[in-house]
C-alpha cells in the first residue's frame, strides 16, 4: 500500500535534486531553470499527496497557483536570459562572473 | 459581503486597476512618448495611497474569509511602502532621462511590485502570502535587468532571478509542510495548531524551511549573496529602490508570520533569528569595510541594517515588533537620502561609484558633503541622531526579552560598521583631492536628500511621533 510517507519521500528526493542541481551544475544555466522548475513540482507533490490524505481541496488550490506562477517565472527567468546573451554571448554558469561575490 | 471585502483591499484594487490602465496607455500610445506622465502619475498614485492608507480608521478589518486583513500592523507597514517607493521613484526620473533609460514599463513595473508587497504585508493566509511575493519578486528581477543592453544589470537579473527562485522554492517547500501537519494554509488555523503542545517535526521543519526562505528576501546572512551583486549590477535608482521598500515589506511579511502563525513557538524561531540577526550584523559590518564601490557598500551595509530589524523580531515580545517597526521606517528614510547622493555622483556625464571620487568633496559642495555625513553618522548609530534611536529601540528590546548576549554583539558590530560609514565622511572632509564630480542636482533629489538629513536631526525631539505609532501598530500583530 502506498501512503503519505511514499510521497512524501518522492517529493523530498525530488526537492533535492532540484537544490543540487542549481549549486553544482557548472554548465548551463538552462539546467539551472530547469531545477527550479523541479523544486516547485516536488512542492507541487507534497501539497496534493497532503491534500488527499487530509480529504481537503485547500492543497489542491494552492497547487493550481503554484503551476501559474512557476510558468510565469520560467518565462521571465527566460527572458532575463536572453538578455543576458546578447550582452554575453555565452550562457555558461561559469561566465556569470563580472560581478565577483 | 463582495462590497465590503473589496472596500478592505480597496488601495490595492485602486493601484492595481491604475497600473494596468497605464500598461495598455503606454502600449496603444502612437503620438508621443507617456513615459514622462506615467512616472509622475505612479509617484502620485503611490503617495495618495500612502495618504489614504495612512488615515484610515483604527481597528482590524479582514476579507475573503479571514485571508486578508487590514490592520495597525499592517497599514504602519504599507505606509512606509508607499512612501519609500514614492520616494525612490521621484528619484528616478530625472536620472532615467538623462541615461535614455525612461521607459514606461518602469514605473508600471515598480507600482506592480507595491502592490504585491503591500499584499505581502496584510496576508493571513499561506496562499495569498506566496502570492503576494511572487508579484513582488517577478517585478523586482524584471527592474534589475531593466537595462538590457548593460552587461552588469542583466547580469544582475540573472542573480537574483535564480537565487529568488530558489527562495521561493524553499518557502514553498516549509509552506507545504506547515499545511500537510497543521491541516490548513490559515495562520489563524496554524496558530491554533501550533498552540497545541509541542511542535511537530514536520511544523517544525514548515517553520525553519519557511524562515530561509524569507531571510532570502530580507537578506540576512547566510542567505545574502545575491544582494552586492544585485546591488553594483542594476542601474542605481532600482538599487535605490530595492534598499528602501522591498527590505521593509520582507521584515513586515516575516514579523506577520512568526507572530500570527507561529506566535505560540516563540522559543522555537527565537534562536533561528538571533542567529540570523548575528551573522547578518557581524557580515555586513565586516565584509564592507574593504568595499571601494559605494553600491556594493551600501548592501553590505542594508545586510547589516537587516541584522539590526531582525534582532527586535528575535526578542519575541511585543517592544521587539515596535522596535522593528521604528527601525525599518528610520532605515527607509536614511537609504532615501543617501540614494538621492549617489544618483548625482557622476563625472562626463558617467556615473562613478568609487568612494574615492568624494576626496575632499566638502570643499567643492559643502552643503551636499554635510548633509550627506549626518546621515552616514546616522546609518553609523553615533547618537544624538535618529539612527541611534533605530539601534537603541531593538537592543532594549533584545536586553527585555533576556537576550543580553544578541544586545551585546550588536553593540560590538555597530563600532566595527561605524568604521566603514565614517571613512567616507574623513574621505569628503579630510581625504586627498579627486577630479571634482559635476554640481548640478536636481530640486526633487535636493528635496529628499536635505529633508532626510534633516529628518535625523529634528526627530531626535520625539521622533515625529513615529515611536506611538509603532507601538499601537506592534500592539494589534502580538496578542
Amino acid at each position: 500500500m502506498i501512503g503519505l510517507g511514499h510521497y512524501l519521500t518522492v517529493a523530498a528526493i525530488l526537492f533535492v535534486t532540484g537544490i543540487f542541481g542549481i549549486f553544482i551544475n557548472r554548465k548551463n544555466v538552462i539546467i539551472i531553470l530547469m531545477s527550479i522548475e523541479l523544486m516547485l513540482l516536488a512542492v507541487n507533490i507534497n501539497l496534493v499527496a497532503f491534500s488527499a490524505y487530509l480529504g481537503d481541496l485547500v492543497g489542491q488550490v494552492f497547487t493550481l497557483f503554484v503551476l501559474t506562477v512557476a510558468a510565469a517565472e520560467a518565462a521571465i527567468g527566460l527572458a532575463i536570459l536572453v538578455c543576458f546573451f546578447r550582452n554575453r554571448g555565452t550562457i555558461a554558469v561559469e561566465d556569470v562572473n563580472v560581478m565577483k561575490g | 459581503m463582495l462590497a465590503h471585502n473589496l472596500s478592505v483591499v480597496a488601495p490595492e484594487l485602486v493601484l492595481a486597476v491604475f497600473a494596468m490602465a497605464a500598461l495598455m496607455w503606454g502600449a496603444y500610445s502612437r503620438r508621443r512618448d507617456p513615459s514622462g506622465t506615467i512616472l509622475w502619475a505612479s509617484v502620485a498614485m503611490l503617495v495618495l495611497a500612502g495618504l489614504f492608507v495612512g488615515f484610515q480608521p483604527e481597528g482590524a478589518r479582514t476579507a475573503f474569509d479571514d485571508s486578508f486583513i487590514s490592520d495597525g500592523f499592517a497599514r504602519f507597514a504599507k505606509v512606509v511602502i508607499l512612501f519609500g517607493a514614492a520616494a525612490a521613484l521621484a528619484m528616478s526620473g530625472e536620472y532615467l532621462k538623462r541615461t535614455e533609460m525612461l521607459k514606461f514599463e518602469y514605473p508600471v513595473l515598480i507600482v506592480f511590485s507595491v502592490i504585491g508587497m503591500m499584499t505581502m504585508v496584510s496576508a493571513m493566509d499561506l496562499i495569498v502570502l506566496y502570492m503576494g511575493l511572487e508579484l513582488q519578486s517577478l517585478s523586482l528581477y524584471v527592474v534589475a535587468a531593466f537595462r538590457r543592453d548593460s552587461l552588469r544589470s542583466t547580469e544582475a537579473g540573472l542573480k537574483y532571478f535564480v537565487l529568488g527562485a530558489l527562495s521561493s522554492g524553499l518557502l514553498l517547500y516549509g509552506a507545504s509542510l506547515t499545511y500537510g501537519y497543521s491541516g490548513t494554509t490559515a495562520f489563524a488555523g496554524i496558530s491554533q495548531a501550533v498552540g497545541e503542545g509541542p511542535l511537530s517535526l514536520g511544523l517544525i521543519f514548515g517553520l525553519v524551511f519557511l524562515a530561509a526562505g524569507i531571510a532570502f528576501k530580507v537578506s540576512a546572512a547566510p542567505f545574502h549573496m545575491w544582494t552586492p551583486d544585485v546591488y553594483e549590477g542594476s542601474p542605481t535608482p532600482v538599487t535605490a529602490f530595492f534598499a528602501t521598500a522591498p527590505k521593509a515589506a520582507a521584515a513586515a511579511m516575516f514579523a506577520r508570520l512568526l507572530y500570527d502563525a507561529f506566535g505560540g513557538a516563540v522559543s522555537e524561531w527565537q534562536q533561528i533569528l538571533a542567529f540570523l540577526s548575528v551573522a547578518s550584523m557581524f557580515l555586513g559590518a565586516v565584509a564592507a569595510i574593504g568595499q571601494r564601490n559605494i553600491k556594493r557598500l551600501m548592501a553590505y551595509s542594508s545586510i547589516g541594517h537587516m541584522g539590526y530589524a531582525l534582532m527586535g523580531l528575535a526578542a519575541g515580545t511585543e517592544q521587539g515588533a515596535q522596535a522593528l517597526l521604528i527601525y525599518i521606517a528610520i532605515y527607509v528614510t536614511m537609504n532615501v537620502g543617501v540614494f538621492a547622493f549617489i544618483l548625482n555622483m557622476q563625472r562626463d556625464g558617467k556615473p562613478v561609484t568609487d568612494i574615492g571620487a568624494l576626496g575632499l568633496y566638502s570643499r567643492v559642495e559643502p552643503a551636499r558633503a554635510a548633509a550627506l555625513a549626518v546621515l552616514l553618522f546616522s546609518l553609523a548609530g553615533v547618537p544624538p541622531l535618529v539612527g541611534f534611536f533605530g539601534k537603541f529601540y531593538v537592543l532594549m528590546a533584545a536586553v527585555d526579552a533576556g537576550l543580553i548576549w544578541l544586545a551585546v554583539a550588536g553593540a560590538v558590530a555597530s563600532v566595527i560598521g561605524a568604521f566603514y560609514y565614517l571613512r567616507i565622511v574623513y574621505l569628503m572632509y579630510f581625504g586627498e583631492a579627486a577630479p571634482p564630480l559635476e554640481g548640478a542636482m536636481p530640486a526633487m533629489h535636493w528635496a529628499l536628500l536635505g529633508g532626510s538629513a534633516l529628518a535625523m536631526v529634528l526627530g531626535v525631539v520625539n521622533l515625529f511621533g513615529v515611536e506611538t505609532l509603532a507601538a499601537s501598530a506592534a500592539a494589534t500583530l502580538v496578542q
